[in-house]
């Protein structure tokens, strides 16, 4: 069977080119050349009973899509969809934002996306009322994670399974996110790094007023004692110290492992690690807007990526009179 | 051979050819040509620094005055390539410095060069003249203060975008009294204060700067000072546009801008008031080049601006702008022939601001001469495309940015292969195209079939299979360097192709679904390919040849694979044969 083709409605000319030059690829490109098709969103293998489930029921919807295109129908606030797996939801019903985004009744001739603003963004939620119109899911930024579920599966991408880039990987982790935000992909959209700040500091100012908090990107260069090279951290991308610890030994661990007495399995250096960070043998500690080197410590999370400009790995040895100052410095400024 | 011309006249007419791929056809005309037009470039461009090494360009090109060289790929801006990657520039500058001691022009993109390298720069040509540092990183103040000091001759210093180590330090007092050379100075991307006594005496004595871009820490109340003592300034780029509402200070900074007759293209306007926007109004009426992407000012502030530059032909925006302010754009600006228009808030689902597809068919209907495009919005629609196509068949660069990946026709709900298809089919003179929105295999048939001209794509996104890879490296005869995102494109259209990427400066995938074993197999047939696999996981050697590698960085060179790799970047190749 070809690979389906999203939105091919029954275009012959175009359907019999497309055969022809997958015939003459079939002497390069043989069918089934031992591809593992796996689910975009990376379940394993072994729950393809969930994949499948979930294609049987996008090709049923594929088979609708057009009949349905110009059809919007709308549910109502906090129904969930059966299949959908509950933790994967980007936002409950409760979170939602005040401002309704979409009108809850249908216009009188169903069509929704014009109404007031051109602007709305009629792609998603048509899209997902589409084809959630079924599942009687309103959940908006929830459906379009569906939505992607349902298109990936649907067009049978075949990834790796680490993919941090993965639209839906990013949507499971992000369940606390208020809802206007978008589940944020390494280096999507393409917008350079010193916009990104740059437009942040803006945005703080007029979001503040709004009452939509910023959540642009936040990256902060790491150096490590010895290292050959810096790195970069988002610290948006993390929630808590424990976080970006545990991501931070991931990126340095190939540093340190030559100072590890075994050379052990990966975990076994990965946990040395750890004991060397927690431990006496490196410490973490950043530089705050003041240009004084602090300790990281127990500032809460927010004040902590507020004030931080960039962070640094040093031996504990180098580290003694870096009290933890944070708490006094900030009761200080209070 | 009786009947060529003496050397020296040959060497006189080449020296009127200049484009790099003329001197290349050149030199491919016989050996004598070759050896004459080797010792006569004067220009060197070398798009990828590891596709060759040093030695083998100064064994080539003894007498060149004019090098540029370029780096990391392209994805590396949007923080895809880990840092520590490699494109030192201190190899370069270590041979150059000994074998090319009239160099007066370095131009670096994306690459690292450490002060070191700067100290290097600024002891080793004594008639040293342009320095521009593209998207590059690794050096502090500290290496433009001995750049300073030491090019006596300095025409340009241009940090366009870099990544500058800001430690304290007041480099711009490093500049001799002497030095009154400085034509062009572009600091835009430094992020502390400059000493402001040191730049106002540095422009006085300038009298032939043209270019001056401050950086946001210089404060609006300080224009117009600087302002009077360049009034012959083409180029502008404010600091910060933003001070206390006060009526003096509009007033002189009017007057200020009014004296500068030559002013052409104004840039900078970050923090904006609003009400300082009309000092430069006297000067719109000559602006070729306007960039108001920092400036989070709204439509209406935009479209007074826009509305009084007819001769405009350079636009950069944020989308504030809107498509009214785009309508506008498209009324007033005839002449426009490359538009910008960023995201003001890239990272949230929902519009913020009234800018759709519209806008962008709006200006495509009006600006005839509109060659380039870079758009970022939110949705689009094939009918939108098709009309952009039709009415703008002279576009040589399209790179549209749907915020959501694979978003589809938001009108038809369909993937936008045929509005895609529309624009590589009308704009015959295409040479680089960025995908976005939902797209299969098909748009990928009608580039591979029509986009001849292309050089450069980028895909994102996008795909079923790998016939769409496959139409693309069989298809795009012109095709220079593909960049790659999450597609589900494979082994086989890379391994069906190899001896296309030969004739490519690069291609980059990343997490698409190549296998190592293809990485391997792929270095062992095209030995004169490196094949970079770059993987952060750390256990690369253990891994099976089935896994799919995580980033893959494919270039053709000359010089073998380079040496200078970090641990999570593996060369394929296990027989460096062409080691120099």
């Amino acid at each position: 069977m070809p690979p389906p083709l999203l939105g091919i409605d029954g275009d012959d000319q175009g359907h019999v080119s497309l055969m022809t030059s997958a015939s003459t690829m079939e002497s390069i490109f043989p069918k089934n050349a031992g591809l593992t098709e796996r689910n975009y969103l990376g379940l394993s293998d072994s729950s393809s009973v969930d994949s499948s489930a979930v294609s049987g029921i996008s090709d049923v919807k594929r088979n609708n899509l057009n009949l349905k295109a110009t059809e919007l129908r709308l549910g109502l606030p906090g129904s969930q969809s059966p299949e959908r797996d509950p933790d994967a939801d980007l936002v409950s019903a409760e979170s939602l934002d005040e401002k309704p985004l979409f009108p809850l009744l249908p216009s009188k001739d169903g069509i929704c996306s014009g109404s007031q603003k051109t602007f709305v963004s009629g792609n998603k939620r048509g899209f997902s009322d589409t084809i959630c119109s079924n599942a009687n899911v309103n959940n908006k930024v929830s459906s379009c994670a569906q939505t992607t579920m349902i298109k990936d599966a649907t067009s049978k991408v075949v990834s790796q399974d680490q993919t941090h880039a993965t639209f839906g990987n990013n949507n499971k982790v992000n369940t606390s996110n208020p809802p206007a935000a978008k589940a944020q992909v390494v280096g999507w959209p393409p917008v350079r790094s010193f916009r990104k700040n740059i437009l942040a500091t803006n945005a703080k100012t007029n979001d503040e007023v709004d009452g939509k908090p910023g959540l642009t990107a936040l990256f902060v260069k790491v150096s490590m004692d010895g290292a050959p090279y810096l790195r970069k951290v988002d610290l948006r991308s993390y929630t808590t110290y424990q976080q970006l610890s545990s991501a931070l030994e991931k990126m340095f661990s190939c540093f340190t492992l030559g100072q590890c007495g075994s050379q052990g399995s990966q975990s076994l250096s990965e946990s040395k690690l750890r004991d060397l960070l927690h431990g006496s043998e490196y410490v973490l500690t950043y530089e705050d807007k003041d240009g004084d080197w602090m300790l990281v410590s127990d500032v809460p999370w927010d004040m902590f990526i507020g004030s931080c400009k960039r962070l640094k790995i040093m031996k504990g040895s180098d580290a003694i009179g870096l009290a933890p100052r944070a708490m006094e410095k900030s009761k200080n400024r209070n | 051979m009786g009947y060529s011309f003496p050397e020296e006249v040959l060497e006189h007419v080449f020296s009127f050819i200049s484009l790099h791929t003329d001197r290349n056809a050149v030199s491919l005309v016989c050996k004598s040509w070759y050896e004459i037009e080797r010792w006569c470039r004067r220009r060197i461009f070398i798009g990828n620094c590891y596709a060759v090494s040093p030695g083998i360009v100064i064994r080539r090109f003894p007498e060149v005055r004019s090098v540029e060289l370029k780096g990391k790929p392209h994805f590396a801006d949007f923080n895809l390539v880990p840092d520590g990657w490699g494109g030192y520039f201190y190899p370069w500058i270590c041979e150059m410095a000994r074998a090319y001691p009239w160099l007066e022009e370095i131009r670096l993109k994306r690459m690292v060069i450490t002060d070191e390298s700067l100290e290097l720069i600024s002891k080793s040509f004594k008639n040293f003249k342009v320095l521009v540092l593209s998207s590059c990183e690794g050096f502090s103040i500290d290496g433009l203060a001995a750049i300073a000091a030491n090019c006596r001759n300095l025409r340009e210093l241009d940090l366009r975008e870099s990544e500058v180590e800001d430690l304290s330090g007041h480099w711009l007092s490093h500049f001799p009294d002497s030095c009154t050379s400085l034509q062009s100075l572009n600091m835009s991307c430094l992020l502390s204060e400059v000493s402001f006594s040191a730049l106002v005496r540095l422009i006085a004595r300038s009298p032939n700067l043209k270019t001056l871009r401050l950086n946001r820490a210089v404060p609006l109340e300080k224009l117009s000072t600087l302002l009077h003592r360049a009034p012959q300034l083409v180029e502008l780029g404010t600091g910060a546009y933003s001070a206390e509402i006060r009526q003096d200070l509009l007033s002189n900074l009017t007057e200020a801008f009014a004296k500068c007759k030559e002013l052409e293209g104004l840039s900078g306007f970050w923090d904006v008031v609003p009400f300082y926007l009309p000092a430069f109004y006297s000067v719109c009426s000559r602006l070729t080049s306007l960039n108001l992407s920092y400036a989070t000012i709204q439509s209406p502030d935009v479209t007074k601006i826009i509305t009084q530059c007819p001769n405009l032909q350079r636009l950069s925006v944020l989308d504030y702008i809107e498509d009214t302010g785009l309508d506008a754009l498209s009324l007033s600006c005839k002449e426009l022939r490359e538009l910008r228009v960023f995201p003001s808030d890239p990272f949230v689902a929902d519009a913020n601001v009234a800018l759709t597809e519209q806008g962008l068919v709006s200006v495509s209907e009006g600006c005839s001469k509109l060659q380039s495009v870079l758009y970022f919005c939110r949705q689009m629609s094939n009918s939108a495309l098709t009309t952009i196509a039709k009415n703008r068949p002279n576009l040589t660069c399209f790179r549209l940015c749907i915020l959501e990946p694979r978003a589809p026709d938001y009108q038809t709900l369909e993937p936008l292969d045929h509005g895609f298809g529309a624009i590589v089919d009308h704009c015959k003179q295409l040479q680089r195209l960025s995908l976005s929105g939902l797209l299969t295999d098909r748009v990928f048939e009608y580039i591979g079939n029509r986009a001849k001209k292309l050089e450069m794509l980028s895909i994102a996104f996008a795909g079923d299979s790998d016939l769409g890879l496959h139409f693309v490296l069989s298809g795009c005869e012109s095709l220079r360097k593909l960049e790659i995102r999450d597609c589900p494109f494979g082994d086989k259209a890379l391994l069906a192709n190899v001896s296309k990427l030969e004739t490519m400066r690069s291609l980059w995938m990343s997490s698409c679904s190549v296998s190592l074993g293809a990485c391997k197999w792929l270095s062992q047939k095209m030995p004169r390919l490196n094949v970079e696999v770059i993987d952060e996981q750390g256990d690369l050697d253990s891994r099976p040849d089935s896994c799919h590698v995580e980033k893959l960085y494919v270039y053709r060179t000359v010089a073998g694979p380079r040496l200078d790799m970090p641990s999570f970047v593996r060369t394929m190749n296990q027989n460096p044969a062409y080691r120099r």
